[in-house]
């Protein structure tokens, strides 16, 4: 139904901190000094207004907003209006993002108050909030193409923010490129949906999706697929993620945990109506979330760089949330919790990396820190917190969202439920692990601090919003799962939760995950907790160490799949560029510049031969009329 | 006993106007003092030919022939009068430029003494002009007028004499390397008598088969298709005659030698006037006298075209003088304009004329805007127009080299210049009319013919300066206008066409 009150003006969400991003980014340096806060303002309101437009949104029956804008293309049969849709699932994912948002824009405050470039990072955060608003709030595919194309710069942006360091600058590259692999994916889908359903908005295409034959509604579902998976940094588009990490650590936190790379598992459950149709489809979605899991929770096992660990989490969280929305009905809702929940604890661990760094001028390597957890106590507090929920510690919120998510899978019922939950409990396990490894290396044991390191304690304008992160890592799960149900909320979007039978009581599979996750704890100990860490990693190590510090050789299978041949084709193509088609351009230029010379020759200056010439082409002329008349 | 034909004064005002100030020229030149004479003449012309647009203007929706039928005062005839009239006074003002040679004027002291004399070497310096160019030119633009109005092979005769007589004179008015301005002058006497010629006997033919002059007479004396040889060998004749007069290849020979040795602002007015008005009465004669026997003339005009662009485009490649390189584009413009003159449609319903029209427009616009930018760069020796002396100019000039992209461009076709939307014009026309092989045709031309206009582009934004290259002259009020006005024009033409499209459209009906 179309929008009224606050929700009319919904339009504002993102154009709020568009105009931020607009003004700090034309402004140049006359901005400089009060830049930081006008672009923290700006997601602030725009956090305020997405509360509000959300209380109205739980007051109306329907629960569902339009608001058309503009017509924003109309080219033949194509026309499309701009327009904002405002519902249950959108309204969760605008409070995340702007909440999220919000607290981080505070913490980059202190963060970046070194940075002379400190105007332009908040430019680029503030573009990246709007373009996030724009994909989640759009009402129809393009609209959340061209969102999803605006997060995609914003990410390439802030990965090179620092783009005088060769590393950030390929990794900003790959990011882009991994991520246009996957775009070419989603663009492709909505031609599909286009040519053929005449329409790319949701409604439209929601509607009559199930006129399409099978094997259209599968390559429409695979296609979207491969758009989320590069988005979100799955398998087999998972390399560019922990690559991101050369960005300043907020942009970890915001981007590359919180909001951005769970753009895909959005893009799924906004498409549920598609997936429905397509079991294919969704089984593959289904095998790449139990892949991926599996592969990130490996291969953060074996690294010493604390932010690609978190980064490597990710992968394996987003993993889980891929799982849980391929469950279908059942496990939209358990997808999204984790989601939610996960946006909290993955931005808290993020910005409380960043303030160990902070701390220890700006090092990575867990192998050169260790007992700080009496110099940072805050961050300490803050982490640990953060660190208990992820890996399910009962009654944080991993331990709820997880569980439902395990509980879902089971629930299938048939030999995949049981392969899947299985999987899922082992990631648990392994997450324990890699995250109690983090632990311990970072806070505990022996100080191996580098010389001249004084590690001290951040400002409160970064510890602040590092608390309010934690009490949310801390509440969250419960509060999404039992106090305020997100099922009952999103009712509208997904239909009402079917009362499953449960194939293992949730109770026993509570006991389970935390027995598997407390022996992951307890593995952690033994390998790491135990024994010095050495300064340096070990060079002899098994095969399984080795693949895992290689991150399943997912660079090595890349680039031997897709940029070797790749490159092949260009040389291929170059060469025949070359010889081929430059070669003809040129023979045809030689060609044409000697038919030039000879015919100039008859341009000898003498009015005789000019005269002549003139009357061969009156002769012409002549004949050829009498020709054509007599013919 | 012959009697006089009514004349509808009101009807024959733009004529009257510019012929009138070109009497009173002559009339100027034997009582004038000779140190107030320039001032006086160029007010003069400018009123005549200013005068001659807004009365076209005022006129426009006249449908209506007059003097017995001998002119016709309609839409094509206003609007192409009005272009003429317009064009006219542009090149008028490039006559009147008295602030970049450092003799103050483009034109000789005194035409009749011989070149290479030590009095022609006397009067080098001296800044006396030669004024009756202005004159000259005006009865040149009044016959240009006549021309495309002219609704009778003789009257049509007699103006393509009175706009041709004064051209082989001012051709020959060069101040600097006069025996090439003359002998200029002379090749294009003898070649366009030898044209004329052709015309007249054609309009022999004609009269012979037809027993008539009247366009419109001829139209209904037509060609039933039994095939009157005599008719059809006049049509031919007479087009040779009109297609010399647009440098439409084959007939295009003299064009690159006048084009180089005139006097600049004279190669602009020819080149932009004498096309309008030559096009101007080819779509004349074809539409209203053989309209109803297209047959005949369509596979002629279809190869014409072929040959023009071809051989403008192709030859325009090698030239190292940037004046004979804009002849030979001037041959292949006039090839692009024979496409549009393919659109007539049946019952003449097909957008040709109108796309013609505006395509004449638009390249006389852009042509008389780049022969003025040619008149800024000097060296010792006049204009330097070859090609090598503009490298590296933009980094001298850059507001020169700026104008001229600009007008270099609007001549290849450019999207967003006035050149596109003529294209765009007379391309449609022909496509329309199912021309379309003519069209691929065209188009590779356009793209050869874009090589040697980029060219220039190239070589003046990335090519290192010459050492002793040329100096860019700071223009006068008269040329800053002229280029003022082209650049808006050419622009203005290329991104807001609509207006100009619409009045062309309206325009686009012939009497008779």
């Amino acid at each position: 139904m179309p929008a009224e009150g606050l929700l009319a003006a919904s339009w504002l969400l993102i154009a709020l901190p568009l105009a931020g991003a607009a003004v700090l980014l034309l402004g140049g340096r006359r901005t400089d000094r009060w830049g930081h806060l006008l672009g923290t303002a700006t997601v602030v309101a725009a956090f305020v207004l997405a509360v509000a437009c959300t209380v109205q949104l739980a007051g109306l029956d329907q629960r569902s907003a339009d608001v058309e804008l503009f017509t924003f293309i109309r080219s033949g049969e194509l026309d499309v209006t701009a327009g904002l849709l405002y519902d249950p699932l959108s309204a969760i994912f605008a409070l995340l993002i702007t909440g999220v948002g919000s607290l981080i824009h505070v913490y980059s405050i202190g963060y970046m108050a070194h940075d002379p470039a400190r105007r332009r990072f908040f430019a680029y955060l503030n573009l990246f909030v709007a373009a996030m608003l724009l994909l989640v709030l759009g009402n129809s595919f393009v609209a959340l193409y061209v969102g999803w194309e605006g997060v995609g710069l914003a990410s390439y942006l802030l990965i090179a923010f620092w783009y005088t360091r060769p590393a950030a600058a390929t990794a900003a590259k790959k990011a882009f490129i991994m991520n246009r692999v996957g775009d070419v994916g989603l663009a492709i889908a909505i031609f599909v949906m286009f040519a053929q359903l005449g329409t790319t908005s949701y409604a439209g295409v929601f509607g009559s999706v199930g006129t399409l034959a099978g094997g259209t509604i599968t390559a429409i579902g695979l296609l979207l697929l491969l758009g989320a998976c590069g988005k979100s940094g799955q398998f087999p588009l998972q390399a560019w993620l922990p690559d991101a990490m050369e960005g300043p650590t907020p942009v970890s936190a915001l981007i590359h945990a919180a909001t951005m790379v769970t753009a895909g598992v959005y893009l799924i459950a906004r498409s549920a109506p598609i997936y429905d149709l397509a079991p294919t489809a969704r089984a593959v979605v289904l095998a790449i979330g139990a892949g991926t899991l599996l592969i990130g929770a490996i291969a953060g096992c074996a690294y010493d760089d604390i932010k690609k660990v978190l980064a490597y989490s990710t992968v394996s969280q987003i993993g889980y949330m891929f799982l849980a929305v391929g469950l279908g009905p059942a496990g939209y809702v358990a997808g999204l919790a984790h989601l939610l929940a996960h946006g909290f604890f993955k931005a808290g661990l993020f910005l409380g990396a960043g303030s160990v760094m902070h701390a220890m001028n700006d090092s990575v390597d867990m192998r050169r820190f260790g007992a700080l957890w009496k110099k940072l106590p805050v961050t300490f507090a803050t982490f640990g917190l953060g660190y208990l929920a992820l890996i399910g510690f009962p009654f944080l919120s991993g331990y709820f969202t997880k569980d439902a998510i395990i509980e879902a899978a089971l629930d299938r019922g048939d030999v995949w439920g049981w392969v899947l939950g299985g999987v899922a409990v082992l990631g648990a396990g392994l997450t324990a692990f890699y995250m109690t490894r983090l632990m311990l290396m970072t806070f505990f044991g022996r100080a191996r601090w580098e010389d001249g390191v004084h590690p001290h304690e951040a400002p409160t304008v970064m510890t602040a919003p590092m608390v309010v992160l934690a009490v949310g890592s801390v509440g969250a799960g419960a509060l999404l799962v039992s106090v305020f149900p997100l099922s009952g909320w999103l009712e509208p979007v997904f239909g009402e939760p079917a009362e499953a039978a449960h194939v293992v009581a949730p109770a026993v599979i509570g006991l389970v995950v935390t027995v598997v996750m407390l022996l992951g704890v307890l593995a952690a100990w033994l390998f790491v907790g135990r024994r010095e860490v050495p300064v340096t990693a070990p060079v002899r190590v098994s095969p399984v160490t080795r693949a895992a510090r290689n991150a399943l050789y997912a660079d090595t299978v890349n680039e031997s799949l897709f940029m070797r041949p790749g490159q092949w084709l260009t040389r291929a193509l170059v060469w025949l560029d070359n010889r081929g088609v430059d070669g003809a351009v040129n023979g045809l230029a030689a060609g044409l510049g000697g038919t030039s010379s000879r015919l100039a020759r008859t341009q000898t200056g003498f009015v005789r031969s000019y005269a002549m010439g003139m009357l061969g082409g009156a002769v012409l002329v002549a004949g050829a009329l009498l020709a054509v008349t007599a013919g | 006993m012959i009697e006089a034909p009514d004349l509808s004064y009101a009807a024959l005002a733009p004529l009257l106007f510019v012929l009138g100030a070109a009497c009173v020229g002559v009339l100027v030149e034997a009582f004038v003092p000779r140190d107030a004479r320039q001032p006086v003449q160029v007010a003069l012309a400018l009123v005549g030919t200013v005068g001659a647009l807004v009365t076209t203007l005022l006129l426009s929706g006249t449908h209506e022939t007059t003097a017995g039928g001998a002119l016709a005062v309609d839409g094509p005839a206003l609007f192409l009068q009005a272009t003429i009239a317009g064009l006219g006074a542009l090149s008028i003002l490039l006559f009147a430029e008295r602030g970049l040679d450092p003799a103050r004027s483009a034109f000789v002291a005194s035409a009749a003494v011989p070149a290479g004399s030590p009095r022609d070497r006397e009067l080098l310096t001296a800044t006396r002009v030669q004024t009756e160019v202005y004159p000259l030119a005006s009865f040149a633009i009044g016959g240009m007028m006549l021309f495309v109005a002219a609704n009778d092979l003789l009257v049509m005769f007699v103006a393509l004499e009175v706009l041709s007589l004064p051209l082989y004179l001012i051709c020959g008015l060069a101040r600097r390397r006069r025996l090439l301005s003359q002998e200029a002058a002379v090749k294009y006497f003898l070649l366009g008598a030898f044209a004329s010629a052709f015309f007249l006997y054609g309009l022999a033919l004609v009269y012979g088969a037809t027993g008539s002059i009247r366009l419109r007479d001829i139209r209904e004396a037509g060609l039933d298709g039994g095939g009157d040889t005599l008719l059809v060998l006049g049509l031919g004749l007479l087009i040779v005659g009109l297609l010399f007069k647009a440098s439409v290849a084959p007939f295009h020979t003299w064009t690159p030698d006048v084009y180089q040795g005139a006097p600049t602002p004279v190669t602009a007015f020819m080149a932009a006037c004498t096309k309008v008005a030559a096009f101007g009465a080819i779509l004349r004669l074809l539409y209203v006298a053989f309209g109803t026997a297209e047959w005949t003339w369509r596979p002629l005009v279809y190869a014409v075209a072929i040959v023009s662009m071809v051989v403008g485009a192709v030859l325009g490649l090698t030239q190292t003088d940037l004046k004979r390189m804009l002849a030979y584009s001037s041959v292949a413009h006039a090839g692009f304009l024979l496409t549009g003159v393919l659109g007539l449609g049946a019952g003449g319903e097909g957008s040709g004329l109108a796309g013609t029209m505006i395509y004449l427009l638009v390249y006389g616009l852009t042509t008389i805007g780049v022969f003025a930018v040619l008149t800024l760069v000097r060296d010792g020796d006049g204009e330097a127009s070859h090609l090598s002396q503009w490298a590296g100019l933009a980094a001298r000039s850059p507001l020169t080299a700026a104008v001229m992209t600009l007008f270099l461009l609007a001549l290849a076709g450019i999207p967003l210049t006035a050149g596109f939307t003529g294209k765009f014009a007379v391309f449609r026309a022909a496509i329309e009319q199912g021309a379309w092989p003519l069209v691929v045709v065209a188009l590779l031309a356009s793209a050869v013919a874009a090589f040697f206009y980029l060219r220039v582009i190239v070589l003046m934004y990335f090519s290192e300066p010459v050492a002793d290259g040329p100096t860019v002259g700071v223009p006068g009020v008269p040329t800053t206008v002229v280029l003022a006005i082209t650049a808006t024009a050419t622009v203005a033409l290329g991104v807001l066409p609509g207006a100009v499209l619409d009045l062309a459209g309206q325009a686009a009906r012939f009497v008779g």
